[in-house]
């Protein structure tokens, strides 16, 4: 079962002492996640401010001179390409990935940390290179943030030269980083469990991990491969996706290419990366329910299986992004039929996240109030998921801004919530001192608010017929004028959402020196990570012993308990009176 | 609790948006109400479980408030209420996937006496493709295409003599009869939606697509690419007419077919001249061009877009607005060409005209110009050379002045805003990406360093 061996090594415990071994040069798991992180952060506000200027265009249009067709679609392209790959996918895996995963499981450090150090610095080579392609002749690429050939390499689409090649080049490296650090998490998941740490005594938070960084595995070679044939068909004249064209009236000589072989190979990676952002975002709200709900998370076994199944799933339901693509329809029987299948484990989980608050003792936190507000966004945002995926109905909704507003509420809103009810949920056990909780309420009220008047609208837009993409609408005969009101109303929302931003980043670093300290464990829970003999836990987290685990994750408000949490390294006493089947997950 | 009440006043907002807004599907005009019918039982089963679960949890977040005198229930499992939540969800979820799966299935099979058209996406217009009397569309292939040949056609295939080409975005289509839209692009991605219609399907470079409808209402309706072809994705429009029968036979009979198109005779320049008597009293002896007049140069225009100005003129797609003050002059000296012949002739005269380098009568800063021209040069050319492919004039060589007006009058609306003047409408979106009269004076300063 666990391998201690791996888990503990105590050479690693002696402290690194200079600034360049502390904070550059370390191989410490929790150093690398606040690298990781902040990167993250800071390309991710890069992409907020892309779009908001998106929105400038769209709700007020004629009115910047500088915002032109070709950088709207730059702005369009590097927003949705960065929030997915560079903020979404590297903060929830290098950057929670990295800091909960050893200290979850009982571990001291990632099993291959130098591999861990090397991770990171590839993926901040990989933000460069994105971020240079604005620098560079024609500017960034603007073939939308799904680059589809032909039209991504060729003349006519912003940054078919320069930016297009960038752009392949910088997912290329993302993804060898994120290959190095994929490895390392589930390797230290599946072997440096310290004693006692079962696979179904996991906090949720791992399972999700765990299971998103394993399709991240599985999917991201299929936009590996599909980057480098296109790089080939740009650079070398191959024709993998290119078929004889004429091109603003010139005959090209490419010729026997497909286009949709690019789009299968695409959403092959795209739709488990929806999942690959999705699961540790279940997994680490389920956590932030059970901790502030003093009760345990409801029906962990069907949460874990839910996982591992939409996970599996995952990879079958790719061409519900291709209904309309030109592929054969007759596939649209066999990918409707699965993806509506995704949403029975889907919908389980949003069940037994309300009925772990069903009969709780709800402490209202503000990481707690993230939580409601992801389980209302996210119930949103996968209902509107069965109209897109009943491949009927995406014959009229496709390409419109129903299928923008659904995806940024399923797959933007949602997981943000989660990540900032995680960061506000461990903040104290990162910097070892408490935020400011007033700040933290006001930043959840405009965020949440905020997002669902620009989403909730937005639907609206999409039933309407407008595309998505559109540089200006101008006037039609089927959209009425009050359109562009409503269009106005989501650009002011979205700027004070994005302002009220500034709240949160205020906080986070006023409170790194002024907050009041955290001490341990303030939130009462009962995973490892708030077991540490430091607060924040120091190189090799544990001290000179592993901890010994012997309790599931969730033992809140057990009867007969002294106090209502009992975390997973105390022994099992005789007078908690059990159920039998709790009796099953702790010995 | 605040959190409570933002819950359910959240839901009670969701409802009524939905109730109150007038924001809906434009009105069905094909025969997919099925596709409607769809989304309405998706939307009642969404709706309610919204309601539910939202409603529920802020009950629970209320009633389960914290309070220090009581503990959480102690639950890990309820092997029960979690299968009849799984039974219960699974039977909804196939509510919804039944009638969309029943739906598709008549998407996918095409009626057997469905008429067949071919719709042709290019980079960014549309044109389209009747089978003429034999029922059947010739050979194609995209190596084919060139300025004499648009639509690629093959010269060794005889079913495509007798095709009838439509070049231009308005395609009819009679009421009441079923219809296979073949889908073609020549050069990259596109999507043939019409909102009326419900369906919309890819064009996909090196591959046919299909769709097919029935329309049910007469009216003309927008076309619009929804897959995202390139800077001026967003100006892909066309139109679709539905027609009584015979006022599409009649519109149909109108369309010339391929060996008609080919046996088009060149024009003659003696006779042109002859013509261009007229015209030269304003636009000059060589088409260089006279201020003066408010004439542009015309030497520098290639003959298939002075065909259509000469056309739109004459049509009163351009020069009719109140607005246009010299295009209302130029109205009525269109019609002195009476035929096509004619409008041949003046083209090849002036084709034989030399074009002058035109003075330069605007200041602007050509380097804040040059960057404004990224976007016009996707289809002017890098050099402002003009493109054919995608009919779009040279600019480079043109009058500035002239140039400038133009462009303030698609910005207005003044040209380009008549529904049969395609190409103009897309010079309407595009000229409003210029905001004020510097940026366009800039862009024009650029274009005379050309």
């Amino acid at each position: 079962m666990q391998n201690v061996a791996i888990a503990d090594q105590p050479d690693h415990l002696h402290d690194p002492q200079t600034f360049v071994t502390k904070y550059i040069y370390s191989q410490d798991h929790k150093v690398i996640a606040i690298q990781y992180g902040l990167t993250a952060v800071f390309v991710g506000l890069v992409a907020l401010v892309l779009s908001g200027l998106m929105r400038l265009q769209l709700g007020f249009p004629d009115t910047f001179d500088f915002i032109d067709p070709g950088a709207y679609l730059q702005f369009v392209t590097m927003h949705g390409m960065i929030m997915v790959i560079y903020l979404l996918t590297a903060l929830l895996l290098g950057g929670f990935g990295n800091y909960m995963i050893p200290l979850m499981i009982g571990a001291r450090d990632m099993v291959f940390p130098f591999m861990n150090m090397l991770s990171f610095w590839a993926y901040l080579l990989s933000v460069i290179v994105l971020l240079a392609s604005f620098f560079v002749p024609g500017g960034p690429t603007g073939a939308g943030w799904t680059l589809y050939p032909p039209q991504a390499i060729l003349d006519g689409t912003p940054g078919y030269d320069w930016g297009i090649i960038l752009m392949l080049a910088s997912l290329a490296i993302f993804i060898i980083a994120f290959t190095m650090g994929g490895l390392n998490y589930v390797t230290t998941v599946l072997q440096a469990r310290t004693h006692g740490m079962t696979l179904m005594r996991m906090p949720l938070t791992i399972w999700g991990i765990f299971t998103a960084t394993v399709l991240g595995l599985l999917a991201f070679p299929a936009l590996l491969v599909s980057a480098i044939m296109m790089m080939l068909d740009k650079t070398l004249g191959t024709s993998f996706f290119m078929p004889a064209l004429v091109s603003l009236g010139e005959n090209l000589d490419y010729s026997g290419g497909s286009p949709v072989l690019f789009q299968h190979l695409f959403w092959f990676f795209g739709h488990p990366e929806v999942y690959i952002v999705a699961l540790p975002a279940f997994g680490m709200v389920s956590d932030v329910l059970a901790t502030h709900a003093r009760k345990n998370i409801f029906g962990y076994r069907m949460m874990v299986w839910a996982i591992v199944g939409i996970g599996g799933l995952s990879f079958f339901v790719w061409a519900h992004h291709m209904y309309v693509s030109g592929m054969d329809p007759a596939f649209g029987f066999f990918f409707a039929t699965t993806t509506l299948i995704i949403a029975v484990p889907t919908a389980i989980k949003v069940y037994n996240w309300i009925l772990t608050l069903y009969r709780g003792n709800i402490h209202l936190t503000v990481p707690m109030l993230f939580a409601i507000g992801f389980i209302f966004t996210f119930t949103h945002g996968g209902l509107t998921g069965l109209f897109l995926g009943n491949v009927t109905i995406d014959l009229p909704l496709s390409d419109t801004y129903f299928v923008v507003a659904h995806f940024h509420m399923v797959m933007g809103v949602s997981p943000i919530m989660v990540l900032f009810a995680a960061i506000y949920h461990w903040y104290p056990l990162i910097t070892g001192r408490m935020f400011n909780e007033r700040l933290g309420k006001l930043h959840f009220w405009f965020t949440f608010l905020g997002t669902y008047a620009i989403y909730l609208p937005m639907h609206y837009i999409g039933f309407l017929g407008v595309p998505r993409r559109y540089f200006a609408m101008g006037s039609t005969d089927f959209i009425p004028e009050s359109a562009q009101s409503l269009n106005a109303s989501i650009t002011v929302s979205a700027l004070i959402v994005g302002l009220s931003q500034l709240i949160f980043l205020y906080n986070v670093f006023w409170s790194m020196r002024h907050g009041k300290p955290a001490g341990h464990n303030p939130w009462g829970a009962t995973t490892l990570e708030w077991q540490t003999p430091d607060v924040p836990p120091r190189h090799g987290n544990w001290g000179p012993e592993l901890p010994q685990v012997y309790r599931w994750a969730y033992d809140y408000s057990v009867p007969g308990a002294e106090q209502d949490f009992i975390p997973q390294n105390h022994p099992v006493s005789a007078s908690e009176q059990t159920s039998g089947e709790h009796e099953e997950r702790n010995s | 609790m605040k959190i409570v009440v933002a819950l359910v006043l959240l839901v009670i907002l969701t409802l009524l948006f939905h109730w109150l807004s007038p924001w809906w599907m434009t009105p069905i005009a094909s025969n997919w109400d099925t596709i409607d019918t769809t989304i309405d039982v998706t939307l009642y089963i969404t709706g309610f479980v919204f309601v539910a679960v939202n409603l529920f949890m802020a009950w629970a977040i209320f009633r389960y408030r914290h309070n220090p005198s009581r503990r959480s229930h102690y639950e890990p499992e309820n092997r029960k209420l979690e299968t009849w939540l799984t039974v219960i969800t699974t039977v909804g979820v196939a509510a919804m996937l039944a009638p969309g799966l029943i739906v598709w299935a008549d998407f996918v099979n095409v009626p057997e006496d469905a008429d067949e058209v071919e719709v042709v996406g290019a980079q960014w217009q549309w044109s389209y493709r009747f089978p003429g009397a034999d029922g059947v569309l010739g050979e194609v292939d995209a190596r084919y295409v060139g300025p004499d040949n648009p639509f690629g056609m093959s010269s060794s295939d005889p079913a495509g003599d007798d095709d009838i080409l439509v070049s231009s975005n308005e395609l009819h289509l009679p009421i009441d009869r079923p219809v296979k839209l073949l889908l073609r692009s020549k050069d990259v991605l596109h999507n043939f939606a019409v909102p009326q219609f419900r369906v919309k399907m890819d064009l996909v470079p090196g591959m046919v697509t299909y769709a097919w409808l029935t329309p049910t209402v007469t009216g003309k309706y927008d076309i619009l690419c929804m897959e995202l072809c390139g800077i001026a994705h967003y100006t892909m429009r066309g139109y679709v007419v539905v027609d009584q029968q015979s006022d599409f036979d009649s519109w149909l009979a109108r369309q010339p077919t391929w060996s008609e198109m080919r046996a088009i005779p060149p024009g003659d320049p003696v006779a042109g001249k002859a013509s261009y008597a007229t015209c030269a009293a304003c636009h000059g002896q060589q088409g260089e061009g006279n201020v003066a007049m408010n004439a542009p140069s015309l030497a520098v225009l290639p003959p298939w877009y002075i065909t259509r100005q000469i056309e739109h003129f004459k049509h009163g797609i351009r020069g009719a607005s109140e607005a246009d003050e010299f295009g209302r002059q130029m109205a009525p000296m269109a019609n002195m060409l009476p035929d096509e012949t004619a409008i041949r002739n003046v083209n090849a005269y002036i084709a034989t005209l030399e074009p002058e380098e035109p003075a330069a009568t605007l200041s602007g800063d050509p380097q804040r110009g040059a960057a404004f021209y990224n976007t016009c040069g996707a289809c002017h050319g890098a050099r402002a050379q003009g493109n054919y492919a995608l009919q779009a004039p040279p600019l480079a060589g043109q009058d500035d002045w002239y140039v400038k007006r133009q462009l303030e009058n698609f910005r207005l609306g003044v040209r380009g805003a008549h529904t049969n003047d395609t190409y103009g409408h897309q010079m309407v979106l595009m000229a409003r990406s210029l905001q004020n009269e510097q940026s366009i004076n800039d862009l024009l300063a650029y274009l005379n360093t050309l």
